[in-house]
């Protein structure tokens, strides 16, 4: 049942190439992260890049093997796959061994594995199978409920591990959600809340009132298209701020930013409603309801977790957000990365060369923050050209993704997509201080065999499926 | 295509607005911001370890036996390190300048890792140094603690403390490299409680490696923990002596107080001076000592010496006999200068005869022994010989003999009891009885123990049928209780009454009449009671033991001594016992039994053979 296929033709080569470019350059920082003068053979499995070598070549032999197996297996086993990954998933919880507090691994033959690496391979499966099926739409009570019942059943047995990072990794099938129908609100909604969110936990509540502001003075400059109203509004709110700022002292309160800023968007909101009212300018009412609805949000978030939680709760969410912890743990790492990825310069200090990523300042800096090395040693032009490599990696995916005949195919392959750009993003993201650090890899740069070979597999077979497009029409 | 195709644009227009903020963010902090590169340069912090000082031990009595003295590291970041004077600095450490070069070589990989450069400079060294360190950049120094020790004595029982190596790191994941560990004895058992824990401390530094304080008003700072003090049930002065009974002598001696199975002294000769194991000359007096193959100063006895107990084990088979019945106080054998049946003879002394169980016990006839023994072996009741043994041997397993006591050390040995099997093995299973292995009559054969066990069937014996694991330490700083297997009773199977009969024998062999054997343990105001034995040696002169204890009526004190090579029982153990026994209860020696030390400690059984 082997179809024979014109190999060099139907590959697609592009991603190919772009896949082994990330290997070797990804392989080329965790030899640098771990490099040093007394071990200089790179087939050394003792150390890290040795044994990353190992599982780069072990991940060159399953891809062919994927080209071995009928194409057809990933569909009709789609949800066989799923079950099995589910169980591998309870057998870590039975006998799992506990790393960094999470029993996430298994021991086979005496090498470590990572199941939740092959998990999202499996769901991302599962969902496709499920939304090519016959007459299936997904914006229906009863297929929502399956798919959001394919997604919840690992992350919920990931998130018992606990393994919290990767359990929110499941969250980016939102984006193949959209894509299949769900509607576009909501997807805007999830991604602005969830920015409201970190912004409230990590920056100031002045911070975050100015931010929401400004995009409602933004939003009320697009919607009415008149730049005019918009720059009134931002004067007449900036003036009103002034005028409190110097009226609290006189009226002896103490002075702070955050009741002044308030105070000052209270007295032009009512500025702005007489005003619009004579004027009869349209959508004021409904954007300063909503503006006053998301400060509202952070407001309560702000004081759930201020007065409601109890302190060693608080310490937990601070800890996954990456701002308390101990120094040798998550805020210390940031710190770290930070200084790492901002000292290299324009053109950074050269390979090899780096000298915070080397051994002591950097912990976890072959795994989750492997960007570092890229960041300190390659400086703004290598981490500039790895994220474009990714970039076109992305769009790559989707291209390809948009070209198959089979609904199948193409649905796994916004799967793909979204896993990738999940970890991609919130990866360099949280190494440089714009997300929490939430602990997962980078794809084909972090040191772990379990996800060089995972987001091997993930990415080819969707090459493999891509691979017999024009034969078959499901 | 289907409807939402057009959302392909929407996906991809998200990609890209997330890589467009990850290149902005980047660029800002690589380029535009300059914070950044300076905090690299400055290295900002570095984190110092605090090293907790062990717990101290002290003994029974509250003395002080091991405490800890001030030791220093000279660190070495070879990152930090600038031009210095090197002759001075040679001089200073007194090494020379060959040394210096070698370790800089050596520590220059990996390069960015602090680590030890000299390990313990003395305190008079560090003294100089401290006040010129300034003038060195890249070296530092680091306090720890190292052990000292009151009394040069009792190396085998506290056991001593060393750094991990990385066989250990592999299976001690709480351990990091360069962390001091307890390796044997009271230090190895109660690691936990006496190490204490680690404490750290954050430092901003610059590039030259200055402190300039605290990292963030010391957020993360944690102080170090020191370990808890051990009490341990040890008598210090009676160790000592002990100590000094048998420097001259190889052996062992273990005093256990019965009622509560805490352990008086446990020697084992000849010894070592804890202090060798100590610090920087630790490995080299290590190999020294595991060197010397004749006197064996490492090898603790005490615990893990396989002895045969010879007579001494002659209560205990009286014991089995009397409990099964195939004695009884009246029973008399005859003795002929030994025991002979169909081609097996046993050798025994010249003495009266017949002799009853009371006087079997004092004068330690072999012959008697030998009935006992075939007697239970050929009890009608079981219908195998083998099934008799089994009988036998489990009596004797229940006083402790042939397992390993599970006391408070690492390294105790089991001893050797055989089971059926070996029998079965050697001449068929039903090919052996009692003739074929009388010798286990007289505790020699296929039975082996350790001084820690004779101790403790002593004590047994002492508490008329009942034994408590012995152990070493008494209490622990902030602990209610030591753990519960060691308040423990252990009953042995065997009547009071019948225990009654032995310990009356034991006490005839000290205090009876002519042809009693240990005479020369005997007390004026105190009622010893014991057991001689002549453990036969294939290699040379037999070795002499001695089981006692005393009083006799609520005993204080259990003690077994091994002397090798010192033939019989009364000419070397059986004194030693004795000295312990009034130095114990009595603190002092009395006059008229001042010969009996001096003969001992004049006496030198060190080379014989």
């Amino acid at each position: 049942m082997i179809d024979r296929l014109n190999i060099t033709e139907e590959i697609d080569w592009t991603t190919v190439g772009l896949y082994l470019l990330l290997v070797v350059f990804g392989w080329m920082n965790i030899f640098a992260s771990s490099y040093n003068e007394q071990f200089t053979s790179i087939f050394n499995i003792r150390q890290n890049y040795g044994d990353q070598l190992l599982w780069i070549l072990v991940s060159m032999v399953m891809i062919v093997v994927l080209f071995a197996v009928d194409h057809r297996f990933f569909h009709y086993f789609a949800y066989v796959i799923y079950g099995f990954s589910i169980l591998l998933l309870l057998s870590v919880l039975a006998f799992g061994v506990t790393i960094n507090n999470s029993q996430s691994w298994i021991r086979i033959f005496g090498f470590g594995f990572q199941p939740s690496e092959f998990v999202k391979i499996a769901t991302a499966l599962a969902i496709a199978r499920y939304l090519s099926g016959y007459n299936i739409k997904l914006w229906t009570w009863k297929s929502m409920g399956i798919v959001i019942l394919l997604i919840g059943l690992p992350v919920g047995l990931i998130a018992l591990q606990p393994d919290w990072g990767t359990a929110l990794v499941f969250s980016c099938f939102i984006l193949l959600m959209y894509r299949e129908g769900m509607p576009g609100w909501i997807l805007a909604l999830t991604l602005f809340v969830t920015m409201l969110f970190l912004m409230t936990m990590l920056i100031s509540g002045t911070s975050v009132i100015i931010v929401l502001i400004i995009i409602a003075i933004a939003g009320f400059g697009l919607i009415s298209r008149k730049l005019k109203y918009a720059l009134v509004a931002a004067a007449v709110i900036g003036i009103t701020f002034y005028i409190m700022h110097k009226l609290f002292p006189v009226m002896h309160f103490e002075p702070n930013n955050y009741y002044e800023l308030i105070a000052a968007l209270v007295l032009s909101s009512l500025i702005f409603l007489v005003v619009s009212a004579i004027k009869k300018i349209k959508n004021v009412l409904i954007l300063l309801l909503l503006l006053y609805g998301f400060i509202g949000f952070t407001y309560s978030v702000d004081y759930v977790f201020h007065e409601i939680l109890k302190p060693h709760q608080q310490t937990r969410v601070n800890i996954l957000l990456g701002k308390e912890t101990d120094i040798r743990d998550v805020g210390y790492n940031l710190n770290q990365s930070k200084i790492a990825i901002g000292s290299g310069g324009f053109f950074g200090k050269g390979y090899l060369q780096g000298t915070q990523t080397k051994l002591d300042f950097v912990p976890e800096q072959s795994t989750d923050f492997i960007f570092c090395t890229v960041g300190e040693e390659w400086g703004f032009f290598g981490s500039a050209l790895a994220i474009i490599l990714y970039l076109g990696l992305l769009i790559r995916i989707v291209y390809i993704a948009e070209r198959q005949r089979s609904q199948f195919a193409r649905i796994y392959g916004y799967g793909v997509a979204s896993i990738l750009f999940f970890h991609f993003a919130i990866n360099i993201a949280m190494t440089i201080g714009l997300f929490p650090v939430i602990g997962i890899p980078l794809p084909y740069f972090s040191y772990g065999g379990s996800s060089m070979l995972a987001f091997t597999l993930l990415l080819f077979v969707l090459v493999r499926l891509d691979s017999v497009r024009k034969k078959y029409i499901k | 295509m289907d409807q939402f195709a057009s959302r392909r644009n929407i996906i991809a227009g998200i990609f890209i607005l997330a890589a467009l903020a990850l290149i902005i963010r980047l660029f800002y902090i690589q380029v535009i911001d300059s914070s950044y590169k300076l905090s690299a340069e400055n290295n900002s912090q570095r984190v110092e370890i605090l090293y907790p000082a062990r717990g101290l031990i002290f003994d029974r009595n509250g003395k002080l036996l091991v405490f800890n003295q001030p030791s220093y590291d000279l660190m070495i970041a070879p990152y930090e390190l600038r031009q210095f004077d090197s002759v001075e600095f040679c001089s200073i450490l007194r090494i020379d300048l060959k040394r210096l070069r070698e370790g800089i070589a050596r520590v220059r990989i990996p390069r960015y890792r602090r680590e030890p450069f000299i390990k313990q400079i003395s305190p008079e060294t560090y003294a100089i140094l401290q006040e010129k360190l300034y003038k060195y950049p890249g070296f530092y120094v680091r306090s720890r603690t190292l052990r000292r020790y009151s009394k040069e004595m009792a190396a085998h029982l506290f056991g001593y403390v060393g750094e991990v190596d990385e066989k250990l790191i592999e299976k001690e994941k709480a351990y990091v490299m360069g962390d001091y560990i307890g390796i044997s004895g009271i230090e190895g058992y109660y690691e936990n409680m006496l190490k204490g824990e680690k404490g750290q401390e954050v430092l901003l530094v610059d590039v030259h490696g200055r402190v300039k304080g605290p990292y963030q008003d010391g957020r993360f700072d944690k102080d170090a923990v020191v370990g808890k003090d051990l009490v341990c049930t040890i008598d210090a002065d009676l160790q000592e002596y002990g100590e000094t009974l048998m420097k001259n002598y190889r052996g062992s001696v273990v005093a256990i107080e019965p009622s509560t199975g805490e352990i008086l002294s446990l020697i084992s000769a000849p010894s070592y001076n804890p202090s060798l194991l100590v610090g920087r000359s630790r490995t080299g007096n290590y190999t020294r000592l595991r060197q010397d193959t004749l006197l064996k100063p490492l090898y603790n006895r005490a615990l893990m010496a396989n002895y045969p107990p010879g007579s001494t084990f002659k209560p205990i088979q009286a014991l089995i006999g009397l409990q099964e019945g195939v004695i009884s106080e009246g029973s008399s054998f005859s003795c002929n200068m030994g025991f002979y049946a169909r081609g097996v003879s046993v050798g025994c002394h010249d003495h009266k005869s017949p002799l009853t169980l009371l006087h079997g016990i004092e004068q330690s006839c072999n012959a008697y022994f030998c009935n006992v023994y075939k007697r239970i072996i050929e009890n009608p009741k079981y219908s195998r010989p083998d099934e008799a043994y089994n009988v036998w041997r489990d009596y004797v397993l229940s006083f402790g003999i042939g397992q390993k006591l599970s006391s408070d050390f690492t390294n105790e040995l089991r001893g050797f009891i055989a089971p059926v099997s070996y029998y079965d093995k050697y001449y068929g299973s039903n090919h052996w009885n009692a003739l074929t292995t009388i010798s286990l009559a007289i505790g020699q054969g296929e039975i082996l123990v350790t001084p820690l066990q004779m101790a403790n069937w002593t004590a047994a014996i002492a508490n008329r049928g009942y034994y408590v694991t012995p152990h070493v330490v008494k209490s622990i700083e902030g602990m209610d209780t030591i753990d519960h297997k060691f308040t423990q009773k252990h009953f042995i199977e065997i009547d009071t009454a019948n225990f009654r009969l032995v310990v009356a024998g034991m006490d005839m062999a000290v205090n009876g009449g002519p042809g009693r054997t240990a005479g020369i343990a005997q007390l004026q105001n105190i009622r010893v009671c014991g057991k001689t034995g002549t453990a036969q040696n294939p290699h040379g002169t037999d070795h002499s033991v001695f089981i006692a204890f005393a009083p006799k009526d609520n005993p204080k004190i259990a003690i077994s001594v091994y002397v090798e090579h010192g033939e019989w029982g009364a000419s070397y153990a059986a004194p030693i016992a004795s000295l312990m026994i009034e130095k114990y209860l009595t603190d002092s020696i009395a006059p008229n039994r001042k010969w009996v030390e001096a003969r001992i400690l004049n006496g030198n059984l060190l080379y014989s053979k």
